[in-house]
């Protein structure tokens, strides 16, 4: 052989599937327990092939050059006092969600892609998986350390990972992958590499993103940014398991179809949170939440779709009940944490007249209609010194765990409600897909940790919401709480740009 | 198949299960058409709790703060009771008029139908 | 046929690689947003080694799109000279 360099396609064959080996004295069945359970039949692992033919040796040399790139504007944020310079104090919330909601998911895909990396019997499976488990790790340590520096100016972001699993918002990304890390390991692949990455990462780290960008927040663009291209690579692989699948045995079709089904609305609903950031929690305006939903949902979606139907696979019915929500998901999500703004970790505030005139113009047939007579009303109340806060906990939906919120789309006015009965009990839906999710298992659902219910079973830290919110959630009342109007953070950030015009003064005088 | 899991005959544990709420009953309670609350609250409530005190007691403290709040007829009220038309008795329990552990108690109030109309 | 799409960060070396992309695609669209640049074309995008090294004026590895890559949507198959993104429909 020669001592030329080696072409992708032999690097990969040799570099991944030469490290398989033969099991001479153990059963392949003892060895992968995992992998027949979920009823998905694979006949033959090596036709499995990743379409990057990406391997360790590449792997390091790119993300170190990630890495560099990440840290040099990490830096550079930190020296040149960037905090002071995003587009208003209010934008720094969406970050606060973003540390306490998203940035422990990173951490629980980089545990659920180490698992499942050890399932699968294909040896380009496991090293697909290995990265994606490393790719996580990097993503959850990136996120904390940009987001270290916002936590030195600005309050709400000490405890993020004791909130993500006790504060009642954070218990529906929770859940969410709670859910996928309890499946099976190819429901897992679906869950994250299909659903995660596909659907809500696309929509967090790019129209979020590049908004974050625009409202000065170099910090998080390039966390964003930088894990987004790892997330190009999952998406791909997400893509590529669900073909394997459906290619190797016919069986698998209507499980894959199913699983298709429920993950895609189990990301949708997370996108709740993602939905208002983008319409109410960035200052200077990108492109709206339904815009953004229009490229990176519908197109995409039925990009995707079109292309999976030669296998049999449609697009799940819920899209149109996705697709008719676009018009109203971002106020209701809104709604929802403006009520119980007492209760969250972040500050929430009343949209500007100027705001909601952008919001009438981006939503012409449901904003002034439905949302903009109800922040009138809140206005008013907050100009009598009466700031309007839900004194009562919500009702929470058993599968998505998020307040009932959403409305029925025939009637925008109404409460979508559903009801299962399973085993002499009532469980309660937002619905179609979170009642359908259920349905199907119910004894995994029984087990949801409903927020609310486990404060009235007196599991959160007492009978009084002082000890739960400041107990048990460690929200420090009064301050990282209510609304922004009022607030420390409010405070420091007047103070700081007072100081600037201070300054100028100075200049100017001498 | 009740789940899908690697051990056969799999039972999860019921988390919301009436005896874990110390002798109380969840009951949700809804007013359609005015989303200003922003969804229907879940309360805590004596099983054999007289649906009077639902309307004197817990209404006021859920839903009064809206401006229509003081204007409710209640015996022109609408109910639905888990998605069927219902009449309460206000002297009988929750439990003894089929109220039953996580129940949804809806109201309409023809008429007010939330700020401007607008169902909030 | 739907729109496959490539989305890098808007940055010096991106440039080359969209000048490159742009020559090779010539029907293909670009979309300067916030921070990035995204470009979606009808069924198929490829992103050339040779073209991308003559924008550069140096060797240039396809894989080394990862460092400035944001997203992408299509199916993608990868080699020592080229990326390309397809949709079968």
């Amino acid at each position: 052989m020669t001592a030329r360099k080696l072409n992708l396609k032999d690097k990969y064959r040799l570099l991944t599937r030469d490290l398989e080996w033969e099991y001479s004295y153990r059963d392949y069945e003892e060895i992968f327990k995992q992998e027949s359970f979920e009823g998905i039949k694979i006949t033959d692992w090596s036709k499995w092939e990743d379409p990057f033919r990406l391997t360790m040796d590449a792997y390091w040399k790119y993300q170190a050059e990630k890495e560099k790139k990440l840290y040099a504007i990490f830096d550079a944020f930190a020296q040149n006092n960037g905090q002071q310079n995003v587009a208003d104090a209010r934008y720094v919330n969406a970050i606060k969600l973003f540390l306490t909601g998203v940035s422990p998911l990173e951490y629980q895909a980089y545990n659920g892609f180490a698992h499942v990396g050890r399932q699968f019997g294909g040896v380009g499976a496991r090293v697909a998986c290995q990265m994606q488990s490393l790719d996580e790790l990097r993503h959850v340590q990136t996120q904390i350390h940009a987001m270290s520096h916002y936590n030195k100016h600005f309050d709400g972001f000490q405890d993020f990972s004791h909130m993500h699993d006790r504060v009642w918002y954070l218990s529906v990304p929770k859940s969410f992958f709670d859910d996928a890390r309890s499946a099976g390991p190819f429901e897992f692949m679906v869950a994250i590499g299909f659903s995660f990455e596909y659907v809500l990462t696309n929509l967090l780290f790019v129209p979020f993103m590049s908004g974050a960008a625009y409202n000065g927040d170099m910090a998080t663009v390039t966390f964003g940014f930088s894990a987004q291209s790892d997330e190009a690579r999952h998406m791909t692989l997400g893509l590529e398991i669900i073909k394997f699948m459906l290619e190797q045995h016919e069986d698998n079709v209507p499980i894959v179809q199913r699983w298709i089904n429920k993950w895609l609305w189990r990301g949708y609903r997370v996108l709740t949170l993602v939905a208002m950031m983008m319409d109410y929690m960035l200052p200077n305006k990108v492109m709206s939440w339904q815009e953004s939903f229009e490229v990176y949902f519908e197109e995409a979606a039925s990009a995707l779709f079109k292309d999976l139907a030669r296998y049999g696979i449609k697009m799940p019915d819920y899209a149109a009940t996705a697709i008719a929500e676009k018009e109203h998901l971002s106020h209701q999500a809104w709604s929802i944490f403006y009520n119980y703004g007492h209760a969250a970790a972040f500050h929430t505030w009343l949209p500007t007249e100027e705001e909601m005139d952008w919001l009438s113009e981006k939503y012409p047939n449901t904003f002034d209609k439905y949302y903009r007579p109800r922040y009138e009303q809140w206005r008013r109340m907050e100009e009598a010194g009466e700031r309007y806060y839900n004194p009562t906990l919500p009702m929470l939906c058993q599968t998505c765990q998020i307040p009932m919120g959403f409305t029925d789309m025939d009637d925008p006015t109404l409460v979508s409600y559903r009801q299962s009965e399973y085993d002499g009990d009532r469980y309660n839906f937002c619905s179609d897909g979170c009642k359908d999710i259920f349905d199907f298992e119910p004894e995994k659902y029984v087990q949801s940790w409903l927020p609310v219910h486990q404060i009235y079973q007196g599991h959160c830290g007492g009978a009084e919401m002082e000890d739960v919110l400041g107990g048990y959630y460690r929200i420090n009342l009064g301050t990282d709480n209510l609304d922004y109007k009022g607030s420390p953070d409010e405070a420091r950030w007047n103070d700081w740009h007072g100081l600037e015009t201070a300054e100028e003064k100075l200049k100017k005088a001498s | 198949m009740p789940v899908a899991a690697i051990v056969d005959n799999y039972r999860g544990e019921r988390l919301d299960a009436l005896a874990n709420f110390h002798g109380n009953q969840i009951l949700y309670l809804g007013w359609d058409h005015h989303l200003m609350f922003c969804s229907p609250v879940a309360l805590p409530v004596p099983p054999d709790m007289p649906f009077g005190k639902v309307i004197g007691e817990l209404m006021p403290g859920a839903f009064s703060l809206h401006p229509e709040f003081g204007q409710i007829d209640w015996s022109g009220v609408v109910w639905h009771l888990n998605g069927e038309p219902f009449t309460p008795d206000m002297d009988k329990g929750l439990a003894e008029q089929g109220i039953d552990h996580k129940s949804i108690v809806r109201f309409a109030t023809p008429g007010l139908d939330g700020i401007g109309g607008s169902g909030s | 046929m739907s729109k496959v799409y490539i989305a890098l960060q808007d940055n010096e070396e991106s440039h080359y690689i969209v000048e490159a992309i742009e020559e090779d695609n010539p029907d293909a669209t670009v979309i300067y947003q916030p921070a990035m640049i995204r470009i979606e074309n009808e069924g198929f995008l490829a992103i050339k080694r040779e073209t991308v090294e003559e924008k550069m004026g140096r060797d240039w590895e396809v894989q080394a799109l990862h460092v400035n890559l944001i997203t992408l949507g299509g199916n993608v198959d990868e080699d020592d000279d080229q990326l390309t993104l397809t949709w079968n429909q």
